[in-house]
């Protein structure tokens, strides 16, 4: 029951580094481009947004920067893999790498340095309730997390701009036939992706564990690219997957915590071999892939 | 004359050494049906693009009602009033009709839905809104593009091939909205190479080869003769002679052939039954899109059946479902696929690799490894036997035009010494003299005893060479019909459906 009880109240906080990566790659993957530096710009966006805390500059501010860094970085990527039409993946891995270098580089006086974490909002009356209680006691990242799914699910079901996304993704030729600006649209998506993963590592450096050490992020980048595939490029199921991650990884030390025999190094390589796994079921069914998979992910286009 | 709604004077475009457009004039009248008519790569598509502002032209000018138009984009094509309806349409497969058109046109979705439903009675353009594009049959998605463009008040409708993907009895309604659009205050371009069509409907017929205007005529004052000889230089081509088919024993059938694919926009096959003999050539009409693709790749062997269903696909008389394009191969079969690069023939590799690709068995490969003399040699035979304008084996295939390419997979294929010979779309986008080279030679392999079996959108094609037709809709097939006895429109019914009530 404690264990039960645990997991509900840390699920969501330490699902929100997938969910708000996961959410920026979905909104770049949907206008089809596949940017596989998530892992990179996360990291610039640590690093920055912990430098801005420790230094006094305050949450907002942190977060600020960190998203500014990684949409920043994020338009690098765009310049080599939109502008000169250089292999998606190719550039996507090489913007990771620079971002994690970029990374260690700025963080390196900080090693082991610790700032202080955000307060926990809660909701009157539902805190109070039991065991489920916990999930009502977030800080305000975790709510606004919330509200950005909200919002992305919204613009993809309701308007104009979630149906040029999504046509930009499907078919980019017929989309510039018909007059739309595909490399700018595609350019912009980029950058949202960047910013959101910014704010991803953000959240990871300077509030969920709010203290610094080179390669934090510790693979999260690249679970939240899995996740988009994991959640047939939907939001609403990237959401679950995220609290599915979130709750895997916190299950590993609700274990050790009460007393299973387990080698520790097993347990943190769970959020991992469930990545696996379920990408492997999902993409054991083509049929979903096709109906809802992006069509023109990873080619390069040339009006 | 009164002004005309759209001028070109002089207009040109290169593409690095190909002068795709050279001095075109064109003068488009308010309130007419004007025809583009040429051949494949006589410049039509290229013309259409700089009218419609996907690219600019490199030299000449350009006038709307009487004065100078520069398009920088197709957004801007449109502003000016000037809308395309796409040989490949422009729509999105996933998204519904209204969402489809609520990407161009501003406005509720409601008021949409009901201008939609409003063009689409006075124009006999009939669409469920609401339906996902990808459900709707291709006439109904040239539907839907014909009211996207027309939701944006259009002067000008350009329509590129538009009947190529249409059944005849399609044609016939596509043309009466044509003519109530021109009644309408509309005026049409129509790109096309199909004579007829252009002498029904069209009041104004430009004629392009080889990218210089060579004819600007009345096409009810011409007959098809004068215009194919504007279109191709010289007198069309006379259809192979046929005497009547020997057919001989039985190589390829299908009995009863059921197959659902993976992907969820494919067509399911039901109940297929075929019998091809040798000696004799059998036609599949019908349009792309309903099983063509799939009925092809099984035949080919791309995709095999389950060994319990193995039966399904008979190859010169055994069960062949389960075997793989190599093992089909083996049994005496050759296969030209629709694509000609990518499947057919490799891009970037020579004439002499890509003869490698399915003839290594002659003997162009020793003790596993190329033989590249032989390679040559049996290229150059190709080369020469089948006409190939090309330099060598040596030349890059992406380098040959759609006709040459086309006819060198050919000839490779027919040197295998098939007894089964299977052509997808032989002559797509192929110029008139190849395409009439290819037919040539299917018939006379046909009089040397080998069955064939051609996949093609052109029906004229399968009456000039097939000794039998069947016909492919929905995933299904007719049954067999006699050439002799048999007129485009029986055809027709098939291609909607209707054949079995007929």
């Amino acid at each position: 029951m404690i264990a039960v009880e645990f997991i509900l109240s840390g699920m969501l906080a330490a699902a929100t580094p997938f969910l708000l990566a996961a959410l920026g790659e979905l909104v770049g993957e949907r206008a089809g481009v596949l940017n596989l530096g998530v892992e990179g710009l996360m990291a610039l966006g640590a690093a920055i947004a912990f430098i801005i805390v420790y230094h006094g500059g305050g949450h907002v501010l942190a977060f600020a920067g960190a998203g500014l860094a990684g949409a920043l970085l994020a338009l690098l990527f765009a310049f080599a893999a939109l502008g000169l039409q250089a292999n998606q993946v190719a550039a996507g891995l090489a913007i990771g790498i620079l971002g994690q270098g970029l990374s260690a580089l700025f963080g390196k006086t900080y090693e082991s340095l610790t700032v202080k974490g955000l307060p926990k909002l809660s909701v009157p009356g539902l805190s109070d309730l039991p065991v489920v209680g916990g999930l009502f006691v977030q800080d305000p990242v975790v709510w606004l997390s919330l509200a950005a799914t909200l919002a992305i699910w919204a613009t993809f079901a309701f308007t104009k701009t979630g149906l040029l996304l999504r046509a930009v993704g499907e078919n980019p030729k017929a989309a510039h036939s018909i007059g739309y600006p595909v490399i700018a649209i595609r350019v912009a998506a980029v950058a949202f992706g960047g910013l959101m993963a910014g704010f991803a590592g953000a959240y990871a450096a300077t509030v969920y564990t709010p203290l610094w050490a080179d390669g934090m992020i510790a693979g999260r980048g690249w679970i939240a690219l899995a996740l988009v595939v994991f959640g047939t490029w939907l939001t609403a199921r990237i959401f679950w997957g995220a609290c599915l991650f979130g709750a895997v990884s916190l299950a590993g030390l609700a274990a050790q915590a009460g007393g299973v025999e387990l080698p520790s190094q097993l347990l943190a390589s769970m959020p991992y071999l469930v990545t696996i796994v379920v990408l492997g079921i999902i993409s054991s069914n083509r049929r979903l892939l096709k109906l809802n998979g992006v069509a023109s992910l990873g080619e390069p286009f040339k009006p | 004359m009164a002004t005309p709604l759209l001028s070109l004077r002089g207009i040109s475009k290169r593409y690095g050494e190909i002068r795709a457009n050279q001095a075109v004039d064109l003068d488009v009248a308010p309130r007419s049906i004007h025809a583009i008519l040429g051949e494949n790569g006589a410049g039509k598509s290229t013309l259409m693009k700089l009218i419609y502002g996907v690219e600019t032209p490199d030299g000449g000018e350009m006038l709307w009602e009487g004065a100078p138009l520069t398009l920088a984009s197709p957004a801007a094509a449109r502003r000016r009033g000037i809308g395309m309806v796409f040989q490949h349409f422009s729509l999105f497969e996933t998204l519904t009709v209204i969402e489809n058109i609520r990407l161009v046109v501003p406005g509720q979705a409601r008021a949409l839905v009901a201008r939609i439903l409003e063009l689409g009675a006075e124009f006999g353009l009939e669409v469920d809104p609401h339906a996902h594009v990808h459900e709707l049959s291709v006439g109904e998605r040239q539907r839907v593009e014909i009211i996207r463009c027309l939701m944006t008040d259009p002067k000008l409708l350009i329509l590129d091939e538009p009947t190529s993907v249409l059944p005849p009895q399609s044609v016939d309604k596509l043309f009466e909205t044509l003519r109530r659009l021109r009644d309408g205050g509309i005026s049409v371009l129509f790109i096309s190479h199909k004579l007829e069509e252009i002498r029904a409907i069209c009041d104004r017929a430009t004629i392009l080869r080889a990218g210089r205007v060579t004819g600007n005529v009345d096409p009810r004052e011409h007959d098809a003769h004068d215009l194919a000889r504007m279109m191709i230089g010289r007198d069309m081509p006379d259809p192979p002679p046929m005497k009547p088919a020997k057919p001989g024993e039985t190589v390829l059938e299908l009995i009863g052939l059921n197959y659902t694919p993976d992907d969820p926009f494919g067509m399911p096959l039901k109940d297929m039954a075929l019998t091809l003999r040798s000696g004799e050539i059998l036609g599949i009409a019908g349009i792309s899109g309903n099983g063509q693709a799939e009925l092809s790749e099984l035949i080919s062997g791309e995709i095999r059946l389950p060994f319990e269903t193995r039966e399904q696909v008979q190859m010169m008389g055994e069960p062949a479902g389960h075997l793989g394009p190599a093992e089909r191969r083996k049994l005496g079969f050759a296969f030209v696929p629709e694509d000609r690069l990518g499947r057919g023939a490799v891009q970037g590799m020579s004439l002499a690799r890509n003869s490698l690709l399915t003839a290594h068995p002659l003997g162009l490969i020793r003790r596993g490894l190329i033989a590249m003399g032989e390679a040559s040699e049996f290229t150059r035979r190709c080369i020469a036997d089948h006409d190939v304008r090309t330099s060598g084996p040596d030349a890059e295939a992406g380098g040959l035009s759609g006709g040459n390419l086309q006819k060198f997979i050919v000839g490779r294929e027919m040197m295998l010494a098939p007894k089964l010979f299977f052509l997808a779309q032989p002559t797509w986008g192929v110029d008139i003299g190849a395409a009439t080279a290819i037919r040539q030679k299917l018939v006379a392999l046909r009089d040397q005893g080998v069955a064939i079996l051609v996949i093609s959108e052109e029906i004229d094609e399968l009456f000039d060479i097939c000794d039998r037709i069947q016909v492919l809709s929905h995933g299904r097939l007719s049954p067999s019909l006699e050439t002799r006895q048999t007129r485009p429109e029986d055809i027709g019914r098939y291609m909607i459906g209707a054949g079995a009530a007929a």
